[in-house]
Protein backbone atom coordinates (compact mmCIF):
# COMPACT_ATOMS: atom_id res chain seq x y z
CA UNK A 1 0.00 0.00 0.00
CA UNK A 2 0.60 3.93 -0.46
CA UNK A 3 1.51 5.75 2.78
CA UNK A 4 4.05 5.90 5.39
CA UNK A 5 6.46 6.35 2.93
CA UNK A 6 8.09 8.99 5.05
CA UNK A 7 7.94 6.34 8.64
CA UNK A 8 9.39 3.69 6.51
CA UNK A 9 12.20 5.71 4.98
CA UNK A 10 13.15 7.48 7.93
CA UNK A 11 12.82 4.09 9.60
CA UNK A 12 15.81 2.28 7.70
CA UNK A 13 18.10 5.61 7.73
CA UNK A 14 17.66 5.64 11.22
CA UNK A 15 19.25 2.39 11.27
CA UNK A 16 21.77 2.72 9.57
CA UNK A 17 22.65 6.05 11.01
CA UNK A 18 22.48 4.29 14.57
CA UNK A 19 25.03 1.77 13.26
CA UNK A 20 27.46 4.40 12.01
CA UNK A 21 27.09 5.86 14.98
CA UNK A 22 27.93 2.96 17.18
CA UNK A 23 31.02 2.81 15.85
CA UNK A 24 32.19 5.89 18.05
CA UNK A 25 31.09 4.70 20.97
CA UNK A 26 31.46 0.67 21.41
CA UNK A 27 34.69 -1.10 22.09
CA UNK A 28 36.80 -2.65 19.16
CA UNK A 29 35.30 -6.15 20.36
CA UNK A 30 31.95 -5.20 19.35
CA UNK A 31 32.68 -3.08 16.26
CA UNK A 32 34.27 -6.37 15.23
CA UNK A 33 31.12 -8.10 16.24
CA UNK A 34 28.85 -5.98 14.33
CA UNK A 35 30.75 -5.79 11.37
CA UNK A 36 30.51 -9.45 11.02
CA UNK A 37 26.57 -8.99 11.80
CA UNK A 38 26.20 -6.57 9.55
CA UNK A 39 27.92 -8.98 6.96
CA UNK A 40 26.02 -12.34 7.55
CA UNK A 41 22.97 -10.26 7.86
CA UNK A 42 23.29 -9.30 4.10
CA UNK A 43 22.87 -13.30 3.77
CA UNK A 44 19.87 -13.86 5.73
CA UNK A 45 18.13 -10.96 4.23
CA UNK A 46 19.02 -12.96 0.90
CA UNK A 47 17.78 -15.63 2.50
CA UNK A 48 14.36 -13.69 3.54
CA UNK A 49 13.70 -13.04 0.20
CA UNK A 50 13.93 -16.86 -1.16
CA UNK A 51 12.18 -17.99 2.42
CA UNK A 52 10.07 -14.70 3.83
CA UNK A 53 8.52 -13.66 0.55
CA UNK A 54 8.57 -15.95 -2.28
CA UNK A 55 7.69 -18.87 -0.07
CA UNK A 56 10.74 -20.96 -0.60
CA UNK A 57 11.58 -22.84 2.25
CA UNK A 58 15.17 -23.92 0.91
CA UNK A 59 17.72 -25.93 3.19
CA UNK A 60 20.89 -25.34 0.83
CA UNK A 61 21.90 -21.57 1.31
CA UNK A 62 24.97 -22.59 2.61
CA UNK A 63 25.79 -23.34 -0.92
CA UNK A 64 25.08 -20.03 -2.28
CA UNK A 65 27.15 -18.34 0.18
CA UNK A 66 30.00 -20.41 -0.12
CA UNK A 67 29.82 -20.16 -4.14
CA UNK A 68 30.41 -16.23 -3.00
CA UNK A 69 33.42 -16.75 -0.97
CA UNK A 70 34.95 -19.16 -2.85
CA UNK A 71 34.61 -17.26 -6.29
CA UNK A 72 36.31 -14.48 -4.29
CA UNK A 73 38.45 -16.16 -2.43
CA UNK A 74 40.16 -18.15 -4.88
CA UNK A 75 40.26 -15.21 -7.75
CA UNK A 76 41.94 -13.27 -5.38
CA UNK A 77 44.17 -15.50 -3.20
CA UNK A 78 44.49 -18.50 -5.73
CA UNK A 79 44.59 -16.52 -8.97
CA UNK A 80 45.57 -12.79 -7.95
CA UNK A 81 43.03 -11.13 -9.23
CA UNK A 82 42.45 -7.69 -7.50
CA UNK A 83 39.69 -7.54 -5.06
CA UNK A 84 37.15 -5.55 -6.45
CA UNK A 85 36.69 -7.79 -9.49
CA UNK A 86 37.07 -10.71 -7.39
CA UNK A 87 34.25 -9.06 -5.63
CA UNK A 88 32.00 -8.62 -8.56
CA UNK A 89 33.10 -12.11 -9.11
CA UNK A 90 31.32 -13.84 -5.87
CA UNK A 91 28.53 -11.95 -6.06
CA UNK A 92 27.71 -13.05 -9.83
CA UNK A 93 28.61 -16.46 -8.29
CA UNK A 94 26.25 -16.30 -5.45
CA UNK A 95 23.29 -15.49 -8.04
CA UNK A 96 24.59 -17.84 -11.02
CA UNK A 97 25.13 -20.79 -9.02
CA UNK A 98 21.65 -20.03 -8.03
CA UNK A 99 20.31 -19.88 -11.16
CA UNK A 100 22.02 -23.56 -11.81
CA UNK A 101 19.75 -24.59 -8.83
CA UNK A 102 16.92 -22.95 -9.27
CA UNK A 103 16.24 -24.30 -12.89
CA UNK A 104 16.64 -27.79 -11.53
CA UNK A 105 15.24 -27.97 -7.90
CA UNK A 106 12.37 -25.75 -8.72
CA UNK A 107 10.46 -28.53 -10.59
CA UNK A 108 9.87 -29.29 -6.80
CA UNK A 109 7.99 -27.48 -3.85
CA UNK A 110 7.59 -28.15 -0.52
CA UNK A 111 9.81 -31.02 1.16
CA UNK A 112 11.03 -32.59 -1.70
CA UNK A 113 12.42 -28.75 -2.64
CA UNK A 114 13.80 -29.20 0.82
CA UNK A 115 15.82 -32.09 0.14
CA UNK A 116 16.76 -31.37 -3.52
CA UNK A 117 18.23 -27.84 -2.04
CA UNK A 118 19.89 -29.72 0.69
CA UNK A 119 21.60 -32.16 -1.38
CA UNK A 120 23.03 -29.70 -4.08
CA UNK A 121 24.58 -27.61 -1.00
CA UNK A 122 26.11 -31.08 0.43
CA UNK A 123 27.54 -31.78 -2.86
CA UNK A 124 28.65 -28.54 -3.23
CA UNK A 125 30.39 -28.70 0.54
CA UNK A 126 31.45 -32.45 -0.49
CA UNK A 127 33.41 -30.88 -4.02
CA UNK A 128 35.62 -28.28 -2.01
CA UNK A 129 36.39 -31.17 0.35
CA UNK A 130 37.67 -33.20 -2.84
CA UNK A 131 39.31 -30.90 -4.56
CA UNK A 132 41.22 -30.44 -1.30
CA UNK A 133 44.89 -29.51 -2.50
CA UNK A 134 43.30 -26.32 -4.02
CA UNK A 135 40.53 -25.71 -1.46
CA UNK A 136 42.57 -26.45 1.54
CA UNK A 137 39.82 -28.27 2.49
CA UNK A 138 38.36 -27.54 6.12
CA UNK A 139 41.21 -26.40 7.21
CA UNK A 140 40.61 -23.59 4.51
CA UNK A 141 43.18 -20.74 3.46
CA UNK A 142 43.60 -17.04 4.54
CA UNK A 143 43.21 -14.20 2.06
CA UNK A 144 46.89 -12.34 2.07
CA UNK A 145 46.28 -9.12 4.13
CA UNK A 146 47.73 -6.83 1.04
CA UNK A 147 45.07 -8.90 -1.21
CA UNK A 148 42.07 -7.18 0.54
CA UNK A 149 42.24 -3.84 -0.72
CA UNK A 150 39.26 -3.03 -2.58
CA UNK A 151 39.38 0.62 -4.60
CA UNK A 152 42.67 1.51 -2.16
CA UNK A 153 40.62 0.65 0.81
CA UNK A 154 42.34 -1.85 3.17
CA UNK A 155 39.57 -3.85 4.83
CA UNK A 156 41.70 -5.55 6.95
CA UNK A 157 41.55 -1.90 9.10
CA UNK A 158 39.21 -2.32 11.51
CA UNK A 159 37.33 1.31 10.75
CA UNK A 160 37.12 0.39 6.95
CA UNK A 161 36.37 -2.63 7.28
CA UNK A 162 33.05 -1.31 9.34
CA UNK A 163 32.52 1.17 7.50
CA UNK A 164 32.62 -1.07 4.03
CA UNK A 165 30.43 -3.83 5.67
CA UNK A 166 28.11 -0.77 6.70
CA UNK A 167 27.86 0.41 2.86
CA UNK A 168 27.03 -2.97 2.19
CA UNK A 169 24.43 -3.33 4.62
CA UNK A 170 22.50 -0.03 3.60
CA UNK A 171 22.86 -1.08 -0.18
CA UNK A 172 21.18 -5.26 0.20
CA UNK A 173 18.94 -2.95 2.25
CA UNK A 174 17.83 -0.45 0.30
CA UNK A 175 17.97 -3.23 -2.73
CA UNK A 176 16.07 -5.43 -0.23
CA UNK A 177 13.30 -2.68 0.19
CA UNK A 178 12.92 -1.96 -3.24
CA UNK A 179 11.88 -5.09 -4.23
CA UNK A 180 9.60 -5.98 -2.05
CA UNK A 181 7.76 -2.97 -2.44
CA UNK A 182 7.83 -3.01 -6.31
CA UNK A 183 5.28 -4.99 -8.45
CA UNK A 184 7.61 -8.21 -8.63
CA UNK A 185 7.71 -8.34 -4.98
CA UNK A 186 4.12 -8.36 -5.16
CA UNK A 187 4.22 -11.57 -7.33
CA UNK A 188 6.88 -13.03 -4.91
CA UNK A 189 4.63 -12.41 -2.12
CA UNK A 190 1.62 -13.77 -3.85
CA UNK A 191 3.54 -16.91 -5.00
CA UNK A 192 3.83 -17.67 -1.48
CA UNK A 193 0.59 -17.32 -0.74
CA UNK A 194 -1.22 -19.10 -3.07
CA UNK A 195 0.80 -20.23 -6.43
CA UNK A 196 -3.05 -21.56 -8.13
CA UNK A 197 -4.06 -18.26 -7.90
CA UNK A 198 -1.40 -16.50 -9.20
CA UNK A 199 -1.30 -18.95 -12.10
CA UNK A 200 -4.17 -17.96 -13.07
CA UNK A 201 -3.55 -14.40 -12.89
CA UNK A 202 -0.94 -14.82 -15.33
CA UNK A 203 1.89 -15.45 -13.62
CA UNK A 204 4.09 -18.45 -14.32
CA UNK A 205 5.20 -19.63 -10.74
CA UNK A 206 8.50 -21.22 -11.99
CA UNK A 207 9.65 -18.20 -13.36
CA UNK A 208 9.06 -16.03 -10.70
CA UNK A 209 10.13 -18.53 -8.44
CA UNK A 210 13.50 -18.27 -9.81
CA UNK A 211 13.89 -14.82 -9.72
CA UNK A 212 13.10 -15.02 -6.32
CA UNK A 213 15.78 -17.61 -6.10
CA UNK A 214 18.49 -16.09 -7.76
CA UNK A 215 17.64 -12.81 -6.02
CA UNK A 216 18.26 -14.47 -2.80
CA UNK A 217 21.79 -16.41 -4.34
CA UNK A 218 23.12 -12.78 -5.19
CA UNK A 219 23.05 -11.49 -1.41
CA UNK A 220 24.14 -14.53 -0.07
CA UNK A 221 27.18 -14.61 -2.74
CA UNK A 222 27.66 -11.40 -2.12
CA UNK A 223 27.44 -11.69 1.63
CA UNK A 224 29.90 -14.75 1.00
CA UNK A 225 32.15 -12.56 -1.06
CA UNK A 226 32.43 -9.72 1.56
CA UNK A 227 33.11 -11.74 4.38
CA UNK A 228 36.25 -13.70 2.93
CA UNK A 229 37.73 -10.17 2.22
CA UNK A 230 36.65 -8.50 5.24
CA UNK A 231 38.06 -11.22 7.57
CA UNK A 232 40.53 -12.91 5.55
CA UNK A 233 39.38 -16.43 5.27
CA UNK A 234 37.68 -19.41 3.41
CA UNK A 235 36.77 -22.37 4.71
CA UNK A 236 34.75 -25.61 4.08
CA UNK A 237 32.69 -24.97 7.44
CA UNK A 238 30.89 -22.23 5.02
CA UNK A 239 29.48 -24.66 2.93
CA UNK A 240 28.25 -27.02 5.57
CA UNK A 241 24.57 -27.73 6.33
CA UNK A 242 25.33 -25.30 9.80
CA UNK A 243 25.55 -22.63 7.42
CA UNK A 244 22.39 -22.97 5.36
CA UNK A 245 20.17 -23.72 8.96
CA UNK A 246 21.90 -20.69 10.50
CA UNK A 247 20.27 -18.12 7.65
CA UNK A 248 17.08 -19.78 8.52
CA UNK A 249 16.94 -19.58 11.93
CA UNK A 250 18.04 -15.56 12.03
CA UNK A 251 15.40 -14.95 9.51
CA UNK A 252 12.71 -17.03 11.56
CA UNK A 253 14.02 -15.17 15.25
CA UNK A 254 13.64 -11.73 13.49
CA UNK A 255 10.63 -12.26 11.45
CA UNK A 256 10.12 -13.89 7.55
CA UNK A 257 8.70 -11.18 5.52
CA UNK A 258 10.03 -8.11 7.33
CA UNK A 259 12.71 -6.02 5.75
CA UNK A 260 14.23 -5.39 8.92
CA UNK A 261 14.21 -8.89 10.51
CA UNK A 262 16.86 -10.75 9.15
CA UNK A 263 19.50 -8.07 10.64
CA UNK A 264 17.93 -8.34 13.84
CA UNK A 265 17.62 -12.15 14.02
CA UNK A 266 21.24 -12.13 13.02
CA UNK A 267 22.54 -9.34 15.79
CA UNK A 268 20.32 -11.40 18.42
CA UNK A 269 21.25 -14.73 17.90
CA UNK A 270 25.13 -13.47 17.62
CA UNK A 271 25.22 -12.22 21.06
CA UNK A 272 23.11 -14.61 22.24
CA UNK A 273 25.60 -17.41 21.57
CA UNK A 274 28.55 -14.55 22.60
CA UNK A 275 26.90 -14.26 25.46
CA UNK A 276 25.70 -17.50 27.25
CA UNK A 277 29.08 -18.88 25.79
CA UNK A 278 31.31 -16.87 28.15
CA UNK A 279 28.52 -18.47 30.71
CA UNK A 280 28.56 -21.86 29.99
CA UNK A 281 29.92 -24.40 27.39
CA UNK A 282 26.44 -25.47 26.63
CA UNK A 283 25.01 -22.24 24.95
CA UNK A 284 23.26 -24.47 22.41
CA UNK A 285 20.83 -24.89 25.04
CA UNK A 286 20.71 -21.69 25.14
CA UNK A 287 19.90 -21.03 21.69
CA UNK A 288 17.00 -23.58 21.98
CA UNK A 289 15.40 -22.31 24.36
CA UNK A 290 15.58 -18.99 23.03
CA UNK A 291 13.66 -20.52 20.08
CA UNK A 292 11.52 -22.32 22.15
CA UNK A 293 10.66 -19.32 23.45
CA UNK A 294 9.66 -17.94 20.09
CA UNK A 295 8.06 -20.66 18.98
CA UNK A 296 5.75 -20.18 21.69
CA UNK A 297 4.92 -16.45 22.13
CA UNK A 298 5.90 -15.03 19.00
CA UNK A 299 5.84 -17.75 15.65
CA UNK A 300 6.40 -14.16 13.41
CA UNK A 301 9.14 -13.93 14.68
CA UNK A 302 10.21 -10.28 16.64
CA UNK A 303 9.21 -8.11 13.88
CA UNK A 304 6.71 -10.05 12.59
CA UNK A 305 5.00 -10.34 15.75
CA UNK A 306 5.34 -6.33 15.82
CA UNK A 307 3.88 -5.82 12.83
CA UNK A 308 1.42 -8.08 13.52
CA UNK A 309 0.03 -5.94 17.07
CA UNK A 310 1.18 -2.82 16.80
CA UNK A 311 2.92 -1.36 13.32
CA UNK A 312 0.98 -2.86 10.16
CA UNK A 313 2.99 -0.60 7.84
CA UNK A 314 6.32 -2.34 8.77
CA UNK A 315 7.64 -3.56 5.37
CA UNK B 1 -20.93 -18.28 -37.07
CA UNK B 2 -16.98 -18.68 -37.83
CA UNK B 3 -16.69 -15.25 -37.83
CA UNK B 4 -17.60 -13.83 -34.28
CA UNK B 5 -16.56 -17.01 -32.61
CA UNK B 6 -14.32 -15.95 -29.86
CA UNK B 7 -13.20 -19.87 -28.48
CA UNK B 8 -14.12 -22.67 -30.15
CA UNK B 9 -13.27 -26.65 -28.75
CA UNK B 10 -13.79 -29.60 -30.66
CA UNK B 11 -14.14 -33.42 -29.73
CA UNK B 12 -12.55 -31.96 -25.94
CA UNK B 13 -12.11 -34.74 -24.15
CA UNK B 14 -10.61 -35.61 -20.32
CA UNK B 15 -10.81 -39.10 -18.62
CA UNK B 16 -9.91 -39.54 -15.07
CA UNK B 17 -8.49 -43.51 -15.09
CA UNK B 18 -12.01 -44.99 -16.15
CA UNK B 19 -14.10 -41.97 -15.73
CA UNK B 20 -14.40 -39.57 -18.64
CA UNK B 21 -15.32 -36.73 -17.28
CA UNK B 22 -15.86 -34.31 -20.43
CA UNK B 23 -16.67 -36.53 -23.43
CA UNK B 24 -15.65 -35.05 -26.60
CA UNK B 25 -17.21 -31.55 -26.42
CA UNK B 26 -17.71 -28.98 -29.63
CA UNK B 27 -18.48 -25.89 -27.65
CA UNK B 28 -18.27 -22.08 -29.48
CA UNK B 29 -18.43 -19.13 -27.61
CA UNK B 30 -19.34 -16.26 -29.54
CA UNK B 31 -18.19 -12.82 -28.93
CA UNK B 32 -19.93 -10.48 -26.28
CA UNK B 33 -22.37 -13.39 -25.08
CA UNK B 34 -23.26 -14.69 -22.04
CA UNK B 35 -22.87 -18.16 -22.20
CA UNK B 36 -24.09 -20.30 -18.65
CA UNK B 37 -22.92 -24.25 -18.32
CA UNK B 38 -25.40 -26.05 -16.87
CA UNK B 39 -26.06 -29.76 -15.75
CA UNK B 40 -26.35 -31.88 -12.86
CA UNK B 41 -23.69 -32.30 -10.06
CA UNK B 42 -20.67 -34.09 -11.65
CA UNK B 43 -21.61 -33.52 -15.26
CA UNK B 44 -18.30 -32.47 -16.11
CA UNK B 45 -18.63 -28.29 -16.05
CA UNK B 46 -15.70 -27.53 -13.88
CA UNK B 47 -13.28 -29.78 -15.18
CA UNK B 48 -14.50 -28.44 -18.95
CA UNK B 49 -13.31 -24.34 -17.92
CA UNK B 50 -10.72 -26.22 -15.98
CA UNK B 51 -9.69 -27.67 -19.86
CA UNK B 52 -10.49 -24.13 -21.23
CA UNK B 53 -8.63 -21.78 -18.64
CA UNK B 54 -5.38 -24.61 -18.91
CA UNK B 55 -6.19 -26.03 -15.26
CA UNK B 56 -6.28 -29.21 -16.34
CA UNK B 57 -4.52 -30.90 -19.54
CA UNK B 58 -7.40 -32.67 -22.23
CA UNK B 59 -6.80 -36.38 -23.28
CA UNK B 60 -7.95 -35.49 -26.72
CA UNK B 61 -9.69 -32.49 -28.16
CA UNK B 62 -8.61 -29.09 -29.43
CA UNK B 63 -9.49 -25.61 -27.86
CA UNK B 64 -8.76 -22.31 -30.45
CA UNK B 65 -8.94 -19.13 -29.20
CA UNK B 66 -9.54 -16.46 -31.73
CA UNK B 67 -8.77 -18.39 -34.34
CA UNK B 68 -5.77 -19.42 -32.69
CA UNK B 69 -5.08 -23.12 -31.18
CA UNK B 70 -4.15 -22.89 -27.54
CA UNK B 71 -4.51 -26.94 -26.30
CA UNK B 72 -1.00 -26.96 -25.79
CA UNK B 73 -0.58 -23.19 -23.62
CA UNK B 74 0.06 -23.82 -20.47
CA UNK B 75 -2.46 -21.41 -17.81
CA UNK B 76 -0.58 -18.67 -17.21
CA UNK B 77 0.04 -18.05 -20.93
CA UNK B 78 -3.86 -18.11 -21.68
CA UNK B 79 -4.72 -15.78 -19.35
CA UNK B 80 -2.10 -13.20 -20.95
CA UNK B 81 -4.16 -13.81 -24.18
CA UNK B 82 -7.30 -12.73 -22.81
CA UNK B 83 -8.70 -16.09 -20.74
CA UNK B 84 -9.96 -15.31 -16.71
CA UNK B 85 -10.66 -17.60 -14.55
CA UNK B 86 -12.85 -17.29 -11.05
CA UNK B 87 -12.58 -20.00 -8.61
CA UNK B 88 -15.27 -22.27 -7.70
CA UNK B 89 -13.95 -21.90 -3.97
CA UNK B 90 -13.34 -18.44 -3.20
CA UNK B 91 -9.85 -18.14 -4.20
CA UNK B 92 -8.25 -14.79 -2.82
CA UNK B 93 -5.09 -13.97 -0.90
CA UNK B 94 -6.73 -13.98 2.48
CA UNK B 95 -3.72 -12.60 4.14
CA UNK B 96 -2.74 -9.29 2.25
CA UNK B 97 -5.00 -6.12 1.72
CA UNK B 98 -7.87 -5.84 -1.13
CA UNK B 99 -5.90 -3.26 -2.42
CA UNK B 100 -3.17 -6.03 -3.36
CA UNK B 101 -5.28 -8.34 -4.61
CA UNK B 102 -7.14 -6.69 -7.24
CA UNK B 103 -3.12 -4.85 -8.26
CA UNK B 104 -1.92 -8.10 -8.91
CA UNK B 105 -4.29 -8.73 -11.89
CA UNK B 106 -4.23 -5.09 -12.51
CA UNK B 107 -0.09 -4.84 -13.02
CA UNK B 108 -0.62 -8.25 -15.08
CA UNK B 109 -1.73 -6.39 -17.91
CA UNK B 110 0.96 -3.51 -17.33
CA UNK B 111 -1.40 -0.49 -16.43
CA UNK B 112 0.88 2.65 -16.15
CA UNK B 113 -1.09 4.61 -13.42
CA UNK B 114 -1.46 1.40 -10.98
CA UNK B 115 -3.31 2.55 -8.29
CA UNK B 116 -5.59 4.53 -9.94
CA UNK B 117 -6.42 1.86 -12.32
CA UNK B 118 -6.82 -0.76 -8.95
CA UNK B 119 -8.76 1.62 -7.13
CA UNK B 120 -11.27 1.59 -10.39
CA UNK B 121 -11.43 -2.34 -10.20
CA UNK B 122 -12.38 -1.98 -6.83
CA UNK B 123 -15.15 0.45 -7.00
CA UNK B 124 -17.03 -1.50 -10.03
CA UNK B 125 -17.98 -4.15 -7.35
CA UNK B 126 -18.21 -1.16 -4.78
CA UNK B 127 -15.19 -2.17 -2.28
CA UNK B 128 -12.84 0.65 -3.06
CA UNK B 129 -13.59 1.87 0.68
CA UNK B 130 -11.92 -1.41 1.59
CA UNK B 131 -9.08 -0.94 -0.39
CA UNK B 132 -7.10 -1.40 2.85
CA UNK B 133 -8.58 -4.22 4.68
CA UNK B 134 -7.34 -7.43 5.00
CA UNK B 135 -8.71 -9.43 2.29
CA UNK B 136 -9.64 -12.57 4.61
CA UNK B 137 -11.74 -10.42 7.31
CA UNK B 138 -14.25 -9.30 4.63
CA UNK B 139 -17.45 -10.99 4.55
CA UNK B 140 -18.02 -13.89 2.85
CA UNK B 141 -20.25 -12.01 -0.07
CA UNK B 142 -17.82 -8.94 -0.45
CA UNK B 143 -14.75 -11.91 -0.75
CA UNK B 144 -16.91 -13.27 -3.85
CA UNK B 145 -16.86 -9.87 -5.08
CA UNK B 146 -13.46 -9.04 -4.66
CA UNK B 147 -12.79 -12.24 -6.34
CA UNK B 148 -14.95 -10.88 -10.02
CA UNK B 149 -12.77 -7.86 -9.41
CA UNK B 150 -9.44 -9.40 -9.82
CA UNK B 151 -11.15 -11.29 -12.46
CA UNK B 152 -12.35 -7.68 -14.20
CA UNK B 153 -9.19 -6.28 -13.23
CA UNK B 154 -7.65 -8.71 -16.13
CA UNK B 155 -9.51 -6.77 -18.58
CA UNK B 156 -9.95 -10.26 -20.18
CA UNK B 157 -11.59 -11.17 -23.59
CA UNK B 158 -13.33 -14.39 -21.99
CA UNK B 159 -14.12 -14.54 -18.47
CA UNK B 160 -15.08 -17.81 -16.68
CA UNK B 161 -17.44 -17.98 -13.60
CA UNK B 162 -17.35 -20.91 -11.69
CA UNK B 163 -20.44 -20.52 -10.03
CA UNK B 164 -19.93 -16.80 -8.61
CA UNK B 165 -23.07 -16.47 -6.67
CA UNK B 166 -22.56 -19.54 -4.47
CA UNK B 167 -23.32 -18.66 -0.43
CA UNK B 168 -24.91 -15.32 -1.92
CA UNK B 169 -27.49 -13.30 -0.39
CA UNK B 170 -30.51 -11.82 -2.88
CA UNK B 171 -29.66 -8.92 -2.63
CA UNK B 172 -25.87 -9.21 -3.44
CA UNK B 173 -27.24 -11.60 -6.63
CA UNK B 174 -28.92 -8.54 -7.94
CA UNK B 175 -25.56 -6.57 -7.87
CA UNK B 176 -23.85 -9.33 -9.42
CA UNK B 177 -26.09 -9.79 -12.06
CA UNK B 178 -25.64 -5.90 -12.94
CA UNK B 179 -21.65 -6.66 -12.77
CA UNK B 180 -22.17 -9.45 -15.65
CA UNK B 181 -24.21 -7.00 -17.93
CA UNK B 182 -22.15 -4.59 -17.51
CA UNK B 183 -19.01 -6.94 -18.45
CA UNK B 184 -20.43 -8.13 -21.05
CA UNK B 185 -20.33 -5.58 -22.92
CA UNK B 186 -16.59 -5.40 -23.47
CA UNK B 187 -16.19 -9.00 -22.92
CA UNK B 188 -17.61 -12.26 -23.40
CA UNK B 189 -18.72 -14.32 -19.92
CA UNK B 190 -19.12 -18.18 -19.60
CA UNK B 191 -20.93 -18.63 -16.04
CA UNK B 192 -21.79 -21.97 -14.58
CA UNK B 193 -24.19 -21.51 -12.74
CA UNK B 194 -27.21 -23.51 -10.15
CA UNK B 195 -29.19 -20.46 -10.02
CA UNK B 196 -31.93 -21.41 -12.55
CA UNK B 197 -33.51 -18.40 -11.99
CA UNK B 198 -30.13 -16.47 -12.40
CA UNK B 199 -29.45 -18.41 -15.51
CA UNK B 200 -32.44 -17.79 -17.32
CA UNK B 201 -32.75 -14.34 -16.31
CA UNK B 202 -29.16 -13.56 -17.61
CA UNK B 203 -27.83 -15.97 -20.23
CA UNK B 204 -28.40 -15.30 -23.82
CA UNK B 205 -27.54 -18.61 -24.74
CA UNK B 206 -27.27 -22.07 -22.01
CA UNK B 207 -24.84 -25.56 -22.62
CA UNK B 208 -26.19 -28.06 -20.85
CA UNK B 209 -24.38 -30.65 -20.18
CA UNK B 210 -24.51 -34.30 -18.64
CA UNK B 211 -22.10 -37.19 -18.32
CA UNK B 212 -19.21 -35.30 -19.82
CA UNK B 213 -21.69 -34.64 -22.81
CA UNK B 214 -23.10 -31.47 -24.63
CA UNK B 215 -26.94 -33.02 -23.44
CA UNK B 216 -28.58 -29.55 -25.38
CA UNK B 217 -27.88 -25.77 -26.67
CA UNK B 218 -29.88 -22.97 -27.07
CA UNK B 219 -31.56 -19.74 -25.78
CA UNK B 220 -32.99 -19.86 -22.50
CA UNK B 221 -36.46 -20.33 -24.13
CA UNK B 222 -35.23 -23.22 -25.90
CA UNK B 223 -33.71 -25.17 -23.10
CA UNK B 224 -37.14 -24.52 -21.14
CA UNK B 225 -38.88 -26.20 -23.51
CA UNK B 226 -36.44 -29.41 -24.42
CA UNK B 227 -37.65 -32.10 -23.05
CA UNK B 228 -34.01 -33.95 -22.78
CA UNK B 229 -33.25 -31.50 -20.77
CA UNK B 230 -35.86 -31.75 -18.60
CA UNK B 231 -35.62 -35.25 -18.06
CA UNK B 232 -32.08 -35.13 -17.13
CA UNK B 233 -32.16 -32.05 -15.27
CA UNK B 234 -34.96 -29.67 -14.78
CA UNK B 235 -36.73 -32.90 -13.10
CA UNK B 236 -39.60 -32.22 -14.46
Amino acid sequence: MTGHRGAILGLHLGVIGALAALYFVLPAYHVSNLARVMVLSVFAMGYNIAFGYTGLLSLGHALFFASGLYATGSLVQLAGWPAGPGLLAGIAGGALVALAVGLLALRTTGVAFMIVTLMFAQAGYLLILYFGPLTRGDEGYVIDRAARAVAGLDLSDDRTRYFAALVLFALALAACLALVRSPTGRVLVAMRENAERSRMLGYDPFRYRLIGLVASGLFAGASGAAYGLMFGYVGATFASIQYSILPLLWVLLGGAGTVLGPFLGTLVMFYLVDLSSSVTTAYLMVVGLALLALVLFARKGLLGSLRERALPWLP
Amino acid sequence: MAAVSLLSTRGLTRRFGGLTAVDGVDLDLGTGEIRALIGPNGAGKTTLVGLICGRIAPSAGTIRFEGRDITALPAHARVALGIAYTFQITAIYARLPVFDNVALAVQRRGAPDLAAETLAALDRVGLADRAGQVAGTLAYGHQRLLEVAMGLALAPKLLILDEPTQGLADAEIETFKRLVREVARSATVLLIEHNMELVMDLADRITVLNFGEVLAEGTPAEIRADRAVQAAYLGA
